[in-house]
């Protein structure tokens, strides 16, 4: 068997270039920055491909393939069997992820070459940058599940960081608190479920967790659906509360609401967080742990339903936003309730699995047009300098690359073929009409909406107004420079090829639940139906915004409320402020600052200002004449001798 | 000196303490101070002298205490010079009033 140790490179590397700038870029190495986070990630990116060849290649036994401990080393041993490993698990998951992060990660620092020159502070964007992608690839590795907690809370800090890297704009700094709150409290329900999970298990090791659950003759298996809490069993408690954790971070509704307000960020972190890496980190969670979860239907059946409700929601509210990278952004959360409902309607092995593929093949589709959509979306905001869709239009002569490559993303997305998100959401598709036609039906509807909104946005970017009336409105040549530098169209250019190709990758062949290959078809009569409405709703969307019309407000008034209570995201932000400003602040906030300052600080003012106050009485007796203090000591013997006679006799 | 009985000796030991007590609340003047403290000291081994001789006659414990007594009050009295020459070196006075300086 080859020997897999020098794998820990790759999440090193990053580390490296993290370290290295963040300690001396400020000074130093603010213009190379740049170079040195597109090396490291170079490098990376080629030890990602050679660990998926090899390991694709050599790490089948017996017709599936196995699980590698590339390295591992016992980091805090809490008890004989419960100890934290700082390890390196491959398996097709994890190396088809370290291929995507390091891949896409590159792109965009690549990308951010051209996009953020002129901007202060690049080594500390670099930096954080570099952070980001440690901490990433760290969690697609861990092979203990608190290892893999650790740099998710990681993935956390650094997402914070970067979403609030324009820390002087309060926009940028709320998006970041908000962020950073929303998903810390769904990791809250997260470790949590790691401790029942770890506590039933006795082990915090995903080959050993997953072993002990799966066997449900097992002592530990019994004692984990033995025992219950409110009805439920603690196995359902833990995966429902990991799940909690992965929903967070993944923006599943209802704690989806830190992602559109995440786009304040840079646009290139935007496509490397936002888009391909960090809000996947839920559906590799879960996939992570599939296993355990196809043995509880409950848990499943929540991550199908949580997943396909936030996919039609998302999609909704997308086709009424204004601004580009929210758009993108709703569109993200609709594209991961596809992957989470595929997960939630697959099971463990063979053709049943056939949804966790599809999870999976989506994943890896989305990552290429997704980041190409966003980096794209990067490239026409660096050039119109506005985030609102109605400041653009007519782009599609002066931007061609882009153009081409943001056409190439939206049919991807929309799922045309031949072009990659075809493929994955066909598979999607296939597995749900299989297992739950409820979830079959709003999936295909979900589709339709797709490819409504993502055309709706490339035709008011790239079409809608002539390219001169752009340049009048303009204010001038000065705002409208050229496309961006070649370090922004090599990203854009690749991507745009691996959106094509991705597509016809035999994923079948590699990422499977059970990890042996599964002979896949496309159906062609079953793909009619998603293609038909997906071309209806491009046309639908050509007809309304391809040229500048009063189309599309007529069909919002005559919508109404629908319309209204969309464009304001169905209102769950209020709801949360709702809840937390009026009913936990006023309920449990300020009662608890009235104890605070009344009664605990209250008791400890008393005790201060009391013995103040009798100092202040007594301080006269320190008159500063000895035979003062020789009187008060007589009549003090005196007064113990009378005691002692009289009293104590 | 058998014919006197122990509470006259007491009694003169008494006046000697308070006698000693009065000088010591009343003079100002630190010289004065330490003679009414000797006062003091000297009732005390009265006292010691006179149980031991009417109470425990075959003991020495209270002739032993007085003598202690003496030699402490010798080393006290050094100490006490010291500290009023100290005194009078930085106030140019030996009044107790004049250095009042320590208080709130």
């Amino acid at each position: 068997m080859p020997n897999y140790v020098y794998t820990m490179l790759i999440p090193l590397l990053p580390l490296a270039s993290f370290l290295v700038l963040g300690l001396f870029g400020r000074k130093r190495l603010d213009a190379a920055a740049g170079i040195i986070g597109v090396l490291s990630l170079l490098a990376a990116t080629v030890l990602s491909v050679v660990t998926a060849y090899k390991y694709f290649s050599t790490a089948k036994v017996n017709g599936a393939y196995q699980q590698i401990i590339a390295f591992k080393y016992t980091w805090l041993q809490f008890s004989p069997h419960i100890s934290i490993d700082m390890g390196v698990l491959l398996d097709p998951i994890s190396v088809m992820m370290i291929f995507i992060v390091s891949f896409i990660s590159l792109m965009v620092h690549v990308f951010s070459l051209g996009y953020m020159k002129g901007e202060g502070r690049l080594a500390a964007y670099y930096a954080y940058l570099s952070l980001f992608t440690f901490s990433m690839l760290g969690l697609v590795l861990s092979s203990n599940i608190f290892q893999l907690y650790i740099f998710w809370e990681l993935v956390g800090v650094s997402s914070y960081l970067l979403i609030g890297f324009y820390f002087d704009k309060p926009a940028a700094v709320a998006a970041s608190k908000k962020a950073f709150i929303v998903t810390r409290f769904a990791d809250l329900g997260f470790l949590v479920g790691i401790l029942i999970l770890a506590f039933n298990a006795e082990t915090l090791d995903f080959g050993i967790l997953i072993e002990r659950l799966t066997n449900t003759q097992s002592a530990w298996s019994m004692a984990i659906t033995g025992s219950s809490f409110l009805g439920i069993s603690a196995l359902t408690w833990g995966l429902v509360l990991v799940f909690a954790g992965g929903a967070g971070k993944s923006a599943m509704f209802p704690l989806h609401i830190w992602l559109p307000d995440a786009m304040e960020g840079p646009t290139p972190v935007s496509a490397l967080i936002h888009a391909a890496t960090m809000v996947v980190a839920g559906v590799y969670l879960v996939a992570r742990l599939f296993p355990v979860f196809s043995i509880n239907g409950a848990a499943l059946n929540i991550v199908a339903y949580v997943g396909v409700f936030s996919a039609l929601f998302a999609a909704t509210i997308a086709c009424t936003q204004t601004d580009i990278k929210r758009v993108l952004a709703y569109s993200t959360m609709s594209q991961i309730g596809y992957m989470m409902f595929a997960l939630g309607v697959a099971k463990y092995g063979g053709e049943d699995g056939l949804g966790y593929m599809a999870s999976m093949f989506h994943l890896f589709t989305h990552a290429f047009f997704k980041s190409l959509l966003f980096l794209g979306a990067g490239a026409v905001i660096h050039r119109v300098h506005s985030n609102n869709i109605k400041d653009m239009g007519g782009l599609r002569k002066r931007m061609p690359v882009t153009h081409i490559g943001f056409l190439v993303a939206c049919l991807a997305i929309a799922g045309i073929p031949p072009f990659a998100g075809f493929f994955s959401k066909e598979e999607i598709l296939t597995a749900a009409f299989h297992s739950n036609k409820l979830i079959y039906g709003v999936g295909l509807l979900v589709s339709g909406l797709t490819a409504f909104y993502m055309f709706r946005l490339y035709f008011s970017i790239f079409w809608k107004k002539s390219p001169s009336v752009l340049e009048e409105d303009g204010a001038g040549s000065s705002r409208i420079h050229s496309e961006g530098t070649a370090s922004m169209k090599l990203p854009l250019i690749l991507l745009t090829a691996a959106s094509i190709l991705a597509g016809f990758f035999p994923i079948s062949k590699y990422v499977t639940s059970d990890a042996v290959p599964l002979e896949t078809h496309v159906d062609w009569v079953f793909s009619i139906a998603p293609v038909a409405l997906a071309v209806l709703a491009i046309l639908g969307a050509a007809r309304l915004y391809k040229t500048e019309n009063d189309k599309p407000e007529k069909l919002a008034a005559a919508l109404g409320a629908v319309y209204q209570s969309a464009y304001r995201k169905f209102y769950i932000d209020e709801i949360y402020l709702f809840i937390t400003q009026k009913i936990i602040f006023n309920g449990i906030g300020r009662p608890a600052a009235w104890i605070d300052k009344n009664i605990v600080d209250g008791c400890m003012n008393a005790i201060a200002s009391a013995t103040a106050k009798i100092a202040a009485m007594i301080k006269g007796v320190q008159s500063g004449k000895i035979q003062n203090y020789a009187l008060y000591f007589f009549a003090g013997i005196a007064g113990i001798a009378v005691m002692v006679i009289y009293l104590w006799r | 000196m058998t014919g006197i009985p122990l509470t006259q000796i007491l009694i003169v030991s008494t006046a000697l303490f308070f006698i000693g007590m009065y000088g010591l609340f009343t003079r100002r003047n630190m010289i004065t101070m330490l003679m009414a403290i000797e006062l003091i000291l000297n009732s005390v081994n009265i006292n010691f002298v006179a149980f031991n001789k009417y109470l425990y006659p075959e003991k020495l414990d209270g002739i032993f205490f007085s003598i202690f007594i003496i030699t402490i009050a010798a080393a006290e009295a050094a100490v006490a010079i010291a500290i009023i020459i100290n005194l009078y070196r930085n106030y140019h006075s030996i009044d107790a009033e004049d250095a009042g300086e320590m208080k709130f």
